[in-house]
């Protein structure tokens, strides 16, 4: 029977109090604007002894995550946060982490990435990691940071998986923002993740093990494979958790979140807090008898292609809003536009697709700005044209 | 920076006496626009600005071929962007890297490296000790205020053993480094400590630092009242001051007492190249 009480707390509080609740063996992290807000509060978590975790302030994030990984093949639970250049200072460590099939859980908290120097929201920082092997999940509220990082253990210590899973929220819009959350009790929490004991691990003196050693064209490539292979078989993992998590704690999730999509001729496709936004633009254009709907990626990391294609269908035109860019891409697009566009051709689709970049560096996005969106999509719909590939949103030109 | 209150570049320049170092001599090396800045009521990262502006300006420097190279961090901020001068803000951790690779470059250049305790001495504290062992001529100033000020007030590893820090809220468990004595071993062949109460040494000691050829280290404690002093009993910035008034102990004098009364105590001075 899970007790829930609702609290205002702020996404990164949220974040936390789950970290709290998982309990994980070792927690190692180093400060970084907007996410010190959830290792600080965790460190007090440690200081009151309502933890049970081992919690070291390292010297760097490419410590933090070298740490975790060490903890993490010994046989632990091991959770950190970081933001913006401090993944990017993970970088080679996230690598590894994936490559070994280290089942680590990490809060992104999205920041923009230097230079010039910004602290503030934008997708740069875990769309520069999208290769590295990670499962990458998109909250739009505090509570789902808060519900995501504890699917996320379940998710990432599955025995089919055994892959690390990044947990995104927008800095300070979500990170440092008040809402309220319903978390669950903690004994409901520790029921639904379960007890981790990993079939392989360091310090187990009878079964010795190697990790991460020399291995060249003998096998580099079939490891990659099995690699790859883990990451197809983790959608269904995802949704299963998703399902059971709606079963318990009565918020199901899946890997997008579909609004107004029934008989929409047009359709917006956001990561995270914008979607807020789009959706209460799209209510208003709907009442005006616009035909308009809304697709919420929530799994962006393994991409859900065909699951997408396939809502997407009957759907004339689509507008992907990403608030990163893929530097040098086909036309200075966004990652999700890329891989969007990618599965509605593999899915022979007709559906038309554009790309709006907005939001970089904190940059806001009013719903003046996705009220144009969907203006000019309708046009695409109407015309079957596409005059402009990708757009930018409130950008001064 | 209260002081410094530009009122125009015309005024600013012609007003007051320009003796040597003093305040009014001092703001032409400032951006007015950039003024105020960003720092705290109390934090000694002001102070430690005027000490090095006051040690240029001493010198006879060139401005205009000085660079300066800062990270991520309240120090940062000391020359970036209030110098008038070419300055260089990079990533957490890796000024000195960066620093290193402009003096390459142009050897001509007089490069200095502005930060903090985490920036240099934390996540940066690998390149600090391989610069200091290449001893290439660089002049780097640590403004050791002993904690992550900008984040909202961390643990580091200059933080002292015992000290309460956000992520240390019942004292910290770890010893801190020295960081003179860190540089010296690793090679540097200019390294003095002081606070940013002894300021006359401090001055001199960041012009010897800019005169040695070779690479220089200049620990520079600081204060940080709102992030340090306010969880460690000490809230307020004239007792952070008088603290290290109090607990600095010039290396000469050291020398006469016993490890009973260093106990707790601060070294100051010049440990390699005075």
């Amino acid at each position: 029977m899970v007790v829930s009480t609702k609290r205002a707390l702020e996404g990164a509080h949220a974040s936390a109090h789950a970290m709290r609740q998982i309990n994980p063996d070792v927690v190692a992290a180093y400060p970084i604007t907007p996410q010190t807000a959830i290792v600080q509060t965790y460190s007090q978590y440690v200081a009151d002894g309502e933890v049970d975790t081992e919690f070291i302030a390292v010297e760097s994030e490419h410590a933090a995550m070298s740490a975790c990984i060490g903890a993490a093949a010994a046989g632990g639970r091991v959770m950190t946060a970081t933001a913006a250049n401090g993944l990017a200072l993970m970088w080679e460590e996230l690598y590894i982490a994936a490559s070994m099939r280290m089942p680590i859980v990490m809060s992104c908290v999205n920041r923009a990435l230097s230079a010039p120097l910004n602290i503030h929201c934008d997708h740069s920082d875990s769309m520069g990691a999208r290769d590295a092997g990670w499962i990458h999940i998109f909250s739009e509220t505090g509570q789902e940071a808060y519900d995501n990082t504890i699917q996320a253990v379940r998710i990432a210590e599955h025995p089919d998986l055994l892959l690390p899973v990044m947990v995104m929220q927008d800095g300070f819009i979500t990170g440092h923002a008040v809402e309220l959350v319903e978390v669950a009790d903690d004994a409901s929490v520790q029921r639904f993740i379960g007890s981790y004991s990993p079939a392989h691990s360091l310090l187990d003196i009878d079964h010795p093990t190697t990790f991460g050693a020399w291995d060249l064209y003998d096998y580099y490539f079939e490891h990659k494979r099995q690699q790859t292979d883990a990451l197809s078989k983790a959608m269904k993992v995802i949704l299963e958790v998703g399902q059971e998590f709606g079963r318990e704690f009565g918020r199901p999730y899946g890997a997008f979140e579909p609004y107004a999509m029934d008989d929409a001729e047009i359709a917006v496709i956001v990561l995270s807090s914008t979607a807020g936004t789009c959706r209460t633009v799209i209510r208003e254009l709907r009442q005006k008898g616009l035909k308009v709907g809304l697709l919420k990626l929530r799994v962006f990391r393994p991409f859900p292609a065909a699951e997408l294609a396939e809502a997407l269908k009957g759907v004339k035109a689509v507008a992907v809003l990403d608030r990163s860019i893929s530097f040098g891409s086909m036309q200075g697009s966004g990652p999700v536009f890329l891989e969007l566009c990618a599965a509605l051709y593999a899915a022979g689709s007709k559906t038309k697709a554009i790309n709006y970049i907005y939001g970089l560096g904190g940059r806001d996005v009013l719903p003046v700005d996705v009220e144009r969106v969907i203006h000019e999509l309708k046009q695409v719909a109407d015309s079957g044209e596409v005059t402009s590939l990708v757009s930018y949103l409130g950008l001064r030109e | 920076m209260t002081g410094c209150q530009p009122k125009g570049p015309e005024q600013e320049r012609g007003a007051g006496i320009e003796r040597t170092g003093s305040t009014t001599a001092i703001r032409r090396y400032l951006r007015p626009r950039a003024i105020p800045t960003p720092f705290c009521a109390g934090c000694g990262h002001g102070i430690l600005m005027g000490a090095i502006l006051r040690a240029v300006d001493g010198l006879g420097l060139d401005f205009s071929q000085m660079l300066f190279v800062s990270g991520i961090g309240c120090a940062g901020w000391i020359p970036s962007p209030h110098f008038d001068t070419d300055t260089l803000h990079v990533t957490h951790g890796r000024p000195v890297a960066f620093a290193t690779g402009a003096k390459l470059f142009n050897p001509a250049l007089k490069v200095v490296v502005i930060g903090g305790d985490g920036d240099i001495a934390s996540i940066g504290g690998n390149h600090l000790i391989h610069a200091a062992r290449r001893n290439i001529n660089l002049t780097v100033i640590c403004a050791n205020n002993q904690i992550y000020g900008m984040t909202g007030g961390q643990v580091t590893p200059t933080t002292p053993l015992g000290a309460r820090t956000l992520t240390t809220p019942y004292g910290n468990a770890e010893p801190a480094f020295d960081l003179a004595r860190l540089v010296v071993a690793a090679g540097a062949s200019y390294v003095a400590r002081y606070s940013v109460w002894h300021i006359r040494p401090l001055i001199r000691s960041i012009q010897k630092a800019l005169q040695n050829p070779g690479f220089s280290f200049v620990e520079a404690l600081s204060t940080c009242p709102t992030q340090y002093g306010r969880r460690n009993d000490n809230p307020s910035p004239l007792g952070m001051l008088q603290a290290f008034k109090e607990s600095c102990i010039t290396l000469e004098r050291s020398r006469t007492m016993s490890q009973e009364e260093l106990a707790g105590k601060t070294l100051i001075g010049e440990f390699v190249g005075g």
